[in-house]
């Protein structure tokens, strides 16, 4: 793997799914370590563009480098937590196991007792680390079922993380979380990017409580993207001309910012068979 | 056995073991409610976590159809079970459903698969002119008519669907909890689905023969149910599984021996005991916590 290309090349990408063009021609790079909030409507095709980095959507179009190397290639490289909506109550294991498995659960077969003693010390080395590092230390040994949705995306965060990716792509990890804790994910998300040097991909619905920490934004709407920092990409003009249609930013007395105006993506009802959701 | 000739149970436990094996048709009985009961804890251990207990349940029910099935077709009643079971695993694993909706639109089509199974067992049963003559057994099985060569053919079906699940466990195990993450990391979720059920219709087709259609419940769903109430470590709670199933069916056939009522009855009673049991016992724990 090229340790010296950046995080993620797209060039003209397009993805189609059923006949419809999802988004089309986007053109991005996101360097190495970076920490990038992927913004934009529901059905805009943030999840599509997601799973189309990780190689999982092909591509109708145009190119997509993942650290240097193809998607599928890279994709060992990368952790990915992927869009959901809780873990379902009463799942009966316990957070640490849950961790494990992102370790060891491709491989076939079951462990054996006695054999690869250091591997698996070594596993168990780096399951502590990564439960340490998101601070699951007092419920890491509860059954994930009975946790709050915070303390769940700080294990599957950890899971994403346990095997040392240089890419992380978390899709909507602060959805369905109180504001509190989308502000402690958020930091916790920072702290890990830096401290692991990793560079970070994070799909959201408001940028807020992540202004504070972010490198830049990638804006999908309509089908395209716009890429760059906060205050290039979300204005009024940028997004009026993303949109087509007239989009209006405030910003509040405490730094928020309130995008006004902004429609639905035209397509996003009557298809039920939307990749997105 | 009438019941004016119950063998008498006395207080010496290794003589009431010894009265126990005296007979070679309560060794077989034995062998098999342990190889059925490890297999059984097992396989359900794991449908337990996945939800499947709808599809196991169709499965067993799909003993109907095979054993009609088997009887027209002049084959053995057992291996009409585990083609019935096979068949009725392909047709709900091979229908195509998404990730993400996986709980939703499955029971429409497991429910739609059994009553295809029963409408199919019942024109099997008109088109050979038979009634079902051993319906009881079908449906509450027969712990006490088991040879040694039906003992064999358990132990094969039950080192092969052990040895299948060993090599898929932890990939099911993170399919089940994680089917998306699964599958981007390029596991083979469906196949996975397939292969999981092809196993579990062979537990079933095992199970059923022994403890019949109704009663599988006894060791495929209520000691891995158990076991799950009590822990959520992976390895402690497939051997507490197991360990329940193999208390469950020992004392069970035991019970039945000394006794004038059926070994089915036994074996239901105390897994849906134990189930009940850490049921109390959890709901006390966390009263005790919540102080």
């Amino acid at each position: 793997m090229n340790a010296h290309a950046a995080a993620v090349e797209i060039a003209d990408a397009s993805v189609r799914w059923s006949g419809r063009a999802i988004f089309a021609d986007v053109e991005l790079t996101v360097e190495r370590g970076e920490f990038v909030a992927v913004l934009g409507p529901n059905g805009a095709g943030k999840s599509t563009l997601m799973k189309a980095i990780l190689g999982l959507v092909p591509l109708a179009g145009g190119s997509i480098t993942v650290l240097g190397a193809t998607p599928a290639a890279a994709r060992s490289d990368v952790g990915y937590l992927p869009q959901r909506h809780g873990l379902h109550r009463g799942m009966r294991v316990r957070g640490i196991d849950l961790i494990r498995l992102g370790l060891d659960g491709t491989r076939w077969g079951v462990p054996l007792p006695l054999v690869g003693g250091a591997r698996r010390r070594a596993e168990t080395r780096r399951i502590e680390e990564v439960i340490d590092l998101v601070g699951a230390g007092d419920y890491a040994g509860r059954p994930v079922g009975e946790l709050s949705g915070g303390e769940q995306q700080r294990l599957l965060i950890a899971q994403a993380l346990v095997r040392r990716p240089e890419l992380l792509i978390l899709d909507e990890p602060l959805d369905s979380l109180d504001l509190p804790n989308q502000a402690s994910v958020a930091a916790l998300v920072h702290r890990v990017a830096t401290t692991e040097s990793v560079g970070v991909l994070l799909v959201a619905h408001d940028v807020n409580p992540l202004l504070a920490y972010l490198d830049r934004v990638i804006y999908l709407a309509r089908g395209r993207a716009l890429a760059g920092a906060v205050d290039e990409v979300i204005t009024g003009s940028r997004l009026s001309a993303l949109y087509r249609a007239p989009i209006e930013v405030l910003r509040t007395g405490d730094g928020r910012l309130v995008v006004v105006g902004q429609p639905e993506a035209p397509h996003y009802h009557g298809h039920r068979h939307d990749p997105e959701t | 056995m009438s019941p004016n000739q119950t063998p008498p149970l006395s207080l010496d436990l290794a003589a009431d073991v010894r009265e126990l094996l005296q007979f070679p048709f309560m060794v077989h009985a034995l062998e098999a409610a342990t190889l059925v009961a490890v297999l059984a804890a097992t396989v359900g251990w794991f449908m337990v976590l996945r939800r499947q207990t709808f599809a196991g349940h169709t499965l067993s029910v799909m003993a109907v159809p095979g054993a009609a099935g088997a009887a027209l077709a002049g084959a053995s009643t057992a291996l009409g079970f585990y083609v019935a079971c096979g068949a009725a695993a392909l047709a709900m694993g091979g229908t195509r459903r998404q990730v993400t909706s996986r709980h939703i639109g499955e029971s429409a089509i497991i429910g739609t698969v059994q009553a295809v199974g029963l409408a199919a067992g019942f024109l099997f049963l008109s088109l050979s002119h038979q009634v079902l003559t051993e319906l009881e057994t079908l449906l509450f099985g027969t712990f006490l008519g088991v040879s040694s060569s039906q003992v064999l053919v358990l132990l094969g079906v039950a080192a092969a669907a052990l040895c299948a699940l060993i090599a898929i466990g932890r990939p099911l195990l993170f399919s089940t909890f994680d089917p998306e993450l699964a599958r981007a990391r390029g596991l083979p979720v469906r196949a996975l689905d397939v292969a999981f059920l092809l196993i579990l219709a062979l537990a079933v087709a095992a199970t059923s023969q022994i403890t019949g259609a109704l009663l599988v419940f006894a060791l495929l769903v209520a000691p891995p149910a158990t076991a799950q109430l009590l822990t959520g470590r992976t390895l402690a709670g497939l051997a507490l599984s197991v360990a329940l199933a193999l208390v469950i069916a020992w004392l069970g056939l035991a019970a039945a021996y000394f006794s004038v009522y059926p070994a089915g009855f036994y074996t239901t009673t105390f897994a849906f005991a134990a189930y009940a049991l850490a049921r109390i016992a959890r709901a006390m724990a966390s009263r005790l916590r919540g102080r």
